[in-house]
């Protein structure tokens, strides 16, 4: 793969450090950064909405980019159409982004709605990109248990990666202090449905029972280790979309996600 | 013939000499600008060398004897011939002046020559196995050369053939006196040797001083360099206190690193920064390689580099940086005040701050230090949970007290609890009015100053200040020496001056002051480990054995003991970057500590505590001397029943 020639954007947001709740580079951006620095080498663009003062997102340049273009935003805004608008005029191949923010509404929604709203596939919990050319790519994606499926997306698009992809390499002061800001005044659009909620802290989420009946020990490690997989899965193939549809909204009525 | 020759190629090798002065000078100028009292140095040079550096060689009687009469003779003898040979001043007793002098000179030489019959490994061969046999070439041949000027002998004595082989003999020692003195010989570490003790860094050493905390990085100043990436970015003085350097490979012997067959041997870094200042390789290295993990020490020759050039990876591997635990052992033992330390600190500097190429997990650690205070990244809300049950005073209520105890991260340790723990029963058993930060407490920047991030390390420091600065209190008590030296000797740069104390000093002043009311420890033979930041760090070896010594222990002294105590391995980030060698420092430790066959080992750190613990069993026990102390204490509530009930409410023990 040829850097200098990809184009590449990895967008970041302000983390927080989860024993201290204290502001840090957020772990799955950097990683974003990280992987978009493989890529693209010195050509990686990082891209950032919110406040430009957050010393914080001196942790990203830290990693060795010489400059981060920050679209000015008050907290509270909505980042997702100044984005939209910045990303369709880059001419950018692949935009990078966290799976999902460590502080803010932390939703994990807003790569989907960039990706509805840019009109461009999405790779969720992208591990790696093996090759680019000819307007393809060709990504493994990452699956629980360490599986990793192979995909050919067109390019453009974007991707989320999370802890599957490479670490993050060391910030360093030095380039953390010499690296650019590079401020854009961009329109403000208040985020309606978030300015009137009301935000209470996240409980755990119950977990599913798990009933072991292992017989061996090696069954046991792997039901330890294994994610929920529900197991009770199917394949749909060769139906038309209202047959996938609806075999689709009788599991969600069966598990009761809808009344 | 000789008396118009001698002239000849006296006044050569002198002119010669001092165009090698002009280009070595001018290799030390590459370095960066530094603060130093260019006259005072000069004229307090005579003392530091006869005193402080004679203190530090005197530790080898033989050789501090040969050396004396060598280098005393050859001074003599070269002043001397200068005047008798050079000047052509044919006096009498100039001329027995030489010859006593060279004569001197010659019976130095000779033992010198006898030590290197079977030369140990820590000494470099190559052209110092030259260096005796020169050194009796020119004080044999100036001998006698100079027998007619005193009249022993008539002139013209002896011939032709004498004349040659004296002429020869003069030839081969002003060559190697005069030119190896500035050309790069092994003799440039009398002319650079001089002129560091002059223009030391450090000139608080000298004279019983004791200066190691690390000098700041300004970091305010954008176009100073962060650490030292080439040679040139080391200041002036330290490039030439490289060039001091004897190879006598004392540091070699004394640096636990080498010895665990970690890649670090503390005298080929000063030479390969030798190397690096000069330019060229280290193919003319004749001492012992980095080790390396096959055991045939990494391969001399393949490394080189010049002033102006990166130094890792071209003249040092980084892991070599990263080997050091920063004991200063090898300070402590280089005859000619070589600053290791600082020179490899600041080249970690550059690794850290500038390439962000910490190893394992240190950049985990750094990071972990900048969000949560604490190298663990445990939650800083958690930092009292020792002590939930203590009801201890915290300074933000109590604002003034006597003892302002620094806990340290040891907080977050539940080893390192016991020995807190144990040191705050014995600090209300002695009724002292103390207290501690509390949730305000923050690392002491240690180990984020010595992995080289020198930022992280200003950060805590300036908030520690600042908090410190809200409270009144007479003395700081901590049993950490890291935290200890770092409060007492590198705060001060930042405006933080405070009285602290390690908690073995402490202690035994409260024992002293009869505060205390200990009975005797029972049972096991004990040796006690000096940690090196409360040794080397501090000059504090005293206090420990005193507290020991009120308990009833006999500590069983390792050979290794004093000045002398090997490091545990758990200094100077090492356990974090985790460099792999043949064998682990602290098992090499814990052999020195049976040797002595103590069942139980005394210490005053949480890091050796930490490291020594670590050692697989069976080996002996490992206490705190506050847990020693704790559990020598006379209960306060033994006496009869009734009296209890007057009493104060008993403490929670
Ligand atoms: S400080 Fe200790 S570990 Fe580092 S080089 Fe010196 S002796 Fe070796
Ligand atoms: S650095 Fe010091 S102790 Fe080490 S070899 Fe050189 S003179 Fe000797």
């Amino acid at each position: 793969m040829d850097k200098s020639a990809l184009h590449v954007i990895s967008l970041v947001s302000v983390g927080a450090h989860p024993t201290s709740g204290r502001p840090r580079r957020a772990e799955q951006d950097a990683r974003a950064v990280e992987l978009g620095l493989q890529l693209a080498g010195d050509n990686l663009h990082v891209l950032h909405a919110g406040d430009a003062e957050e010393p914080a997102l001196r942790g990203y340049l830290g990693m060795g980019v010489d400059e981060l273009h920050v679209l000015a935003q008050p907290p509270g805004a909505d980042a997702l159409p100044g984005l939209a608008d910045y990303i369709r005029e880059s001419g950018v191949q692949l935009v990078l982004t966290g799976s999902q923010a460590e502080t803010g509404e932390g939703s994990g929604m807003l790569p989907y709605l960039l990706a509805e709203k840019l009109g461009w596939p999405l790779v969720v919990g992208m591990a790696e990109v093996e090759s680019m050319s000819n307007g393809t790519a060709q990504v493994l994606q990452a699956l629980p248990r360490g599986q990793r499926r192979r995909l050919k997306v067109r390019l453009p698009f974007l991707a989320t990666v999370d802890n599957s992809a490479p670490k993050p390499r060391q910030s360093a002061y030095g380039p953390a202090q010499r690296g650019l800001l590079d401020v854009e005044e961009i329109d403000v659009v208040i985020d309606e449905v978030f300015a009137g909620a009301e935000l209470t802290p996240a409980k755990p989420r119950p977990k599913r029972l798990k009933v072991i009946k292992a017989k061996s020990g090696a069954d046991r490690m792997k039901a330890a280790t294994a994610k929920a997989s529900g197991g009770g899965g199917q394949v749909l193939k060769g139906v038309t979309a209202q047959e996938g549809a609806a075999a689709i909204l009788k599991l969600l009525v069966e598990e009761g996600v809808v009344r | 013939m000789l008396n118009t020759l001698l002239p000849i190629l006296l006044f050569a090798a002198l002119g010669l000499a001092l165009i090698g002065v002009l280009r070595r000078v001018s290799l030390w100028r590459n370095g960066r600008a530094a603060k130093v009292d260019l006259l005072g140095g000069l004229l307090a040079m005579p003392k530091r060398y006869m005193v402080d550096l004679h203190h530090v060689v005197a530790r080898d009687k033989y050789i501090a004897n040969t050396h004396v009469a060598t280098a005393g003779g050859a001074v003599a003898s070269i002043i001397l011939a200068i005047l008798v040979h050079g000047f052509g001043l044919h006096n009498r007793v100039l001329g027995y002046a030489l010859l006593l002098m060279s004569a001197v000179m010659f019976v130095g030489a000779i033992f010198m020559y006898l030590r290197r019959r079977h030369p140990p490994s820590r000494l470099s061969k190559g052209p110092w196995m030259r260096l005796p046999k020169s050194l009796l070439a020119f004080s044999g041949s100036f001998f006698v050369v100079t027998l007619p000027v005193a009249g022993v002998l008539p002139a013209n004595f002896g011939g032709w053939l004498l004349a040659i082989i004296l002429g020869i003999g003069l030839l081969w020692g002003v060559c190697e006196l005069f030119l190896g003195m500035t050309w790069g010989g092994p003799m440039k570490h009398a002319f650079a040797g001089a002129l560091h003790l002059a223009w030391h860094r450090r000139p608080e050493r000298f004279g019983g001083g004791r200066s190691t905390g690390l000098k700041p990085l300004d970091l305010t100043d954008r176009t100073a360099p962060l650490g030292v990436e080439k040679p040139k970015d080391f200041t002036w003085n330290q490039l030439l206190g490289f060039d001091a350097c004897v190879q006598c490979g004392k540091c070699e012997a004394a640096c636990p690193a080498f010895a665990a067959g970690q890649p670090l041997n503390p005298k080929k870094l000063i030479q390969d920064m030798v190397v690096g200042l000069a330019g060229g390789t280290d193919a003319n290295f004749a001492g012992s390689p980095y080790p390396s993990l096959d055991g045939m020490g990494k391969p001399i020759g393949e490394h080189g580099g010049n002033p102006h050039q990166p130094i890792v990876n071209g003249l040092v591997d980084a892991d070599t940086l990263w080997s050091c635990t920063t004991c200063r052992a090898c300070v402590e033992e280089c005859p000619m005040m070589i600053e290791h330390v600082d020179a490899i600190v600041d080249m970690r500097r550059h690794l850290t701050l500038e390439k962000g190429a910490t190893p394992n997990k240190g950049a985990e650690v750094l990071e972990n230090l900048i969000a949560t205070d604490n190298p663990g990244g445990f939650a800083p809300g958690g930092r009292m949970n020792w002590a939930a049950d203590l009801n201890l005073e915290v300074m933000s209520h109590k604002k003034t007290v006597d003892v302002l105890f620094w806990v340290g991260d040891g907080a977050f340790d539940m080893r390192n609890q016991r020995t807190l723990r144990a040191f705050v029963k014995v600090l209300k058993a002695a009724r002292v009015d103390f207290a501690v930060l509390g949730l305000e407490e923050r690392d002491s920047g240690d180990v984020a100053r010595r992995l080289g991030d020198e930022a992280t390390f200003q950060m805590l420091a300036r908030r520690n200040i600042q908090t410190l600065a809200q409270y009144d209190f007479k003395r700081i008590v901590t049993c950490d020496p890291h935290s200890f030296h770092v409060l007492k000797n590198e705060y001060g740069a930042f405006e933080g001056h405070y009285v602290v104390q390690h908690h073995s000093t402490y202690l035994a002043e409260l024992i002293a002051d009869g505060a205390l009311n200990v009975g005797q420890h029972k049972g096991t033979s004990v040796t006690y480990h000096d940690p090196c930041y409360l040794g080397r760090y501090n000059g504090e070896y005293q206090a420990p054995r005193d507290v020991l010594r009120a308990l009833g222990i006999e500590v069983k002294e390792m050979v290794r003991s004093g000045f002398r105590s090997r490091c545990c391995g758990g200094g100077g980030g090492a356990p974090i970057t985790d460099i792999p060698g043949k064998q682990r420092i602290p098992d090499m430790r814990m052999d020195d500590i049976r040797e002595t066959g103590a069942e139980l080992v005394a210490v005053g750190c949480p890091q050796c505590t930490a490291m020594l613990e670590g050692v697989v069993e069976p080996r002996p026990m490992i206490k705190d001397i506050a847990e020693l102390v704790a559990d020598a204490l006379f209960e306060e509530t033994a006496p009869a029943k009734p009296a209890a009930a007057r009493r104060e409410p008993a403490e929670a023990h």
